[in-house]
């Protein structure tokens, strides 16, 4: 059992396992190739906002803004499919990018710049970015037949069963994990959220660091923009109202700690899966959406308590291994 | 030792004119002049008594939450969760109103639920020291999935007249008060006398400035919070009664996003995200200055989601101007002294 809280990764992948073997029992089709598939494409890009939102996190921050962020670049790239249809998909691609990573530098700079605290920012910029949709696009939207084929059918290439947005994700996924995990500027992050005081006493450039996070975040909510309105085929201002909720959530489910300096990329990602397996199984189980909210919101407080519990019990442990080489030194 | 020195009071420095000018409520209260001359300029019918009356329904109710976030805000909490427990107020109110409650009932339900909810987060915030901002975006969830899975897509609004009164008509013939107005008000002296000139008040910033030291000084840090969240449960029960009873009915998505306009009234009103510093009275202001600029700017046709922009970088400007003219005012200084 202490081996399975101590592993958090480990306790939840099992938890997800034990979840789908069970709709599987009631509903088989649930556990068919072909589901699963859906499920990961279905996923695919709350995997890479969770994974940005956590090396914000990890900074003490919180990355409020990336839904609108998501909605205004994904709306701008869409725009400029409907003036230009037939530029390369990766010409799409890169202005949802840009756009984010733009949006981010507002952010950033501001946070690491002026120094005004990361809620607070994220806050107003989510209303701002939101609201320019608005100013922009004036209030109509783009839809899918005015989007051209080549912007809306790259996330649906099917390679091997899963669509293109799933391999985006999944090497994402891969170079986060050796960025955070083997290089300098990823380890920093950690000891950034672990004791900004100290890191800054080791040289760390904390402006640097808080300005990469928030671009990071940025370009994946830009590169986001782009794959959720090629996917769903509609770009207006109310798309994906409230999702930067369901990222934080996915984030503390994975053991990603709000105090800042814990979370590992799996962590994140089976956070992530698990909310992604709750939404696809509801109407397999013939429950109505309308419990998946309550449900979430049930499942974060239960994974807040357990990663308090967790915290708690590392910070005991550390005192007696300490102790006993202490000892053995004598 | 000279005469002057022993009136001197040593943690207090010397009154500076800089120092008032950038005082946060100053720049507040210039922020809001500038607001109301703009919107006089703007709209023939903005300075009409009836216009204006009718403006504050619109935002007093967010201002009573504000009030009791500004609290938890200072004591470096945050309550994610009050629209929700808007929604489950709400939602416990029709269902008794369809059981046939009366308008009184249909009060004291509100404020239980709030309270119960408020409660709720208080015992996971204080009592298991979770992060208070992971909690309430857990409740937030969870209250509003409540009154989602009972309601589905339905609405309730068989409401008795009398409750709806509460929330459609004056309170007061002469001037024209609304009871959300009057309730903010009357909320607001007493917040602000308690903050302010009570030695709990003080507590409250002793716990913001350092929570373990006000714990070790005596202070009951956890019992404060609890009390705190209990509170602003209760203040959502009322804005919910006022909201039900204004638009007269429950749908699940009632008050959906106040909360983030409630935070922003807090930290626009001066209010630390750190903790430890902020005043009612700065809250008060900014209540003023939202709810003008948001009413000023609807009386000019400018649509709801170009007016949410305008106040996003109001509320990111009036944060980082002041920051940016101390660094200029400090540079000053410190060149003149050198």
């Amino acid at each position: 059992m202490s081996l399975l809280l101590r592993h958090r990764e480990l306790a939840l992948g099992l938890i997800i396992a034990a979840m789908v073997a069970g709709i599987g029992l009631y509903a088989p089709a649930f556990i068919s190739a072909a589901n699963i598939a859906t499920v990961l494409n279905d996923t695919s890009i709350l995997f890479m906002l969770v994974l940005a939102q956590m090396i914000v996190i990890l900074t003490r921050g919180i990355d409020l803004s990336v839904a609108a962020n998501l909605a205004l670049s994904g709306m701008i790239s869409a725009s400029l499919a409907q003036h230009f249809p037939h530029l390369p998909v990766i010409a799409y691609i890169a202005t949802g990018v840009a756009v984010g990573l733009a949006l981010g530098l507002f952010n950033g700079g501001l946070i690491a710049g002026v120094g005004i605290p990361p809620i607070v920012v994220t806050l107003g910029t989510l209303a701002i970015f939101r609201g320019l949709i608005v100013v922009y696009g004036g209030g109509s939207q783009v839809n899918a037949s005015e989007m051209g084929d080549v912007f809306q059918n790259f996330p649906n290439l099917t390679v091997l069963g899963l669509d293109a947005v799933f391999w985006i994700a999944a090497p994402l996924a891969i170079a986060f994990a050796l960025f955070l995990n083997f290089t300098r500027t990823g380890r920093n992050f950690y000891a950034l959220g672990g004791n900004p005081l100290a890191a800054r006493y080791c040289g760390i450039n904390i402006g640097r660091q808080l300005l990469l996070a928030y671009l990071v975040s940025g370009a994946v909510s830009g590169l986001c923009g782009y794959l959720w309105v090629a996917r769903y085929g509609v770009a207006y201002s109310e798309i994906a109202s409230g999702y930067e909720l369901t990222v934080i959530a996915a984030c503390v489910i994975g053991g990603v700690s709000i105090a800042g300096g814990v979370g590992t990329v799996p962590g994140a990602l089976l956070g992530a899966l698990f909310l992604g397996v709750i939404v696809n199984a509801l109407p397999v189980m013939q429950v109505t959406p309308f419990w998946q909210m309550a449900i979430s919101g049930a499942v974060i407080l239960a994974a807040v308590v357990v990663n308090a519990r967790v915290e708690r019990r590392g910070g005991k442990l550390i005192l007696p291994e300490a102790r006993r080489s202490a000892g053995a030194a004598k | 030792m000279s005469e002057r020195a022993r009136f001197e009071i040593a943690d207090q420095p010397p009154w500076r004119m800089s120092d008032f000018l950038l005082r946060w409520e100053t720049v507040l209260f210039a922020l809001l002049v500038v607001v109301i001359i703009g919107d006089t300029f703007l709209s023939p019918y903005f300075l009409d008594i009836d216009n204006l009356s009718d403006a504050t329904a619109n935002f007093s109710e967010k201002a009573i939450i504000a009030l009791g976030m500004a609290l938890l805000i200072l004591v470096r909490e945050i309550d994610l969760s009050v629209a929700a427990i808007i929604a489950l107020c709400s939602l416990a109110m029709g269902l008794a109103a369809q059981a046939g409650a009366g308008a009184a009932s249909l009060v004291v339900i509100g404020l239980a639920v709030g309270a119960v909810c408020g409660a709720f987060n208080g015992v996971l915030v204080a009592r298991l020291g979770l992060p208070s901002i992971v909690v309430t975006i857990g409740t937030m969830s969870l209250f509003r999935g409540i009154a989602q899975v009972v309601l589905g897509d339905q609405a309730i609004s068989e409401y008795p007249p009398q409750f709806e009164s509460l929330g459609q008509d004056y309170f007061i013939k002469w001037p024209p008060l609304h009871l959300s107005f009057l309730l903010f008000v009357i909320f607001a002296i007493v917040f602000a006398l308690a903050l302010h000139r009570t030695a709990g008040g003080r507590k409250l910033y002793a716990i913001g400035a350092n929570p373990i030291a006000a714990r070790f000084s005596g202070i009951p840090v956890d019992r404060i919070k609890l009390g705190l969240f209990v509170l602003t449960g209760v203040l959502s029960g009322i804005a919910a009664v006022l909201l039900t009873a204004r638009v007269g009915s429950t749908r699940p998505n009632i008050a959906l996003g106040w909360e983030l306009e409630v935070v922003t009234m807090v930290i626009l009103g001066g209010v630390s995200i750190a903790g430890g510093s902020g005043t009612i009275p700065g809250v008060v202001i900014a209540v003023f200055v939202l709810g003008l600029v948001t009413f000023g700017l609807s009386l000019i046709n400018v649509p709801g989601i170009v007016i949410s922009v305008i106040l996003g970088f109001l509320l990111i400007g009036s944060i980082t101007l002041p920051i940016l003219g101390r660094k200029f005012v400090t540079s000053l200084r410190s060149r003149r002294e050198a």
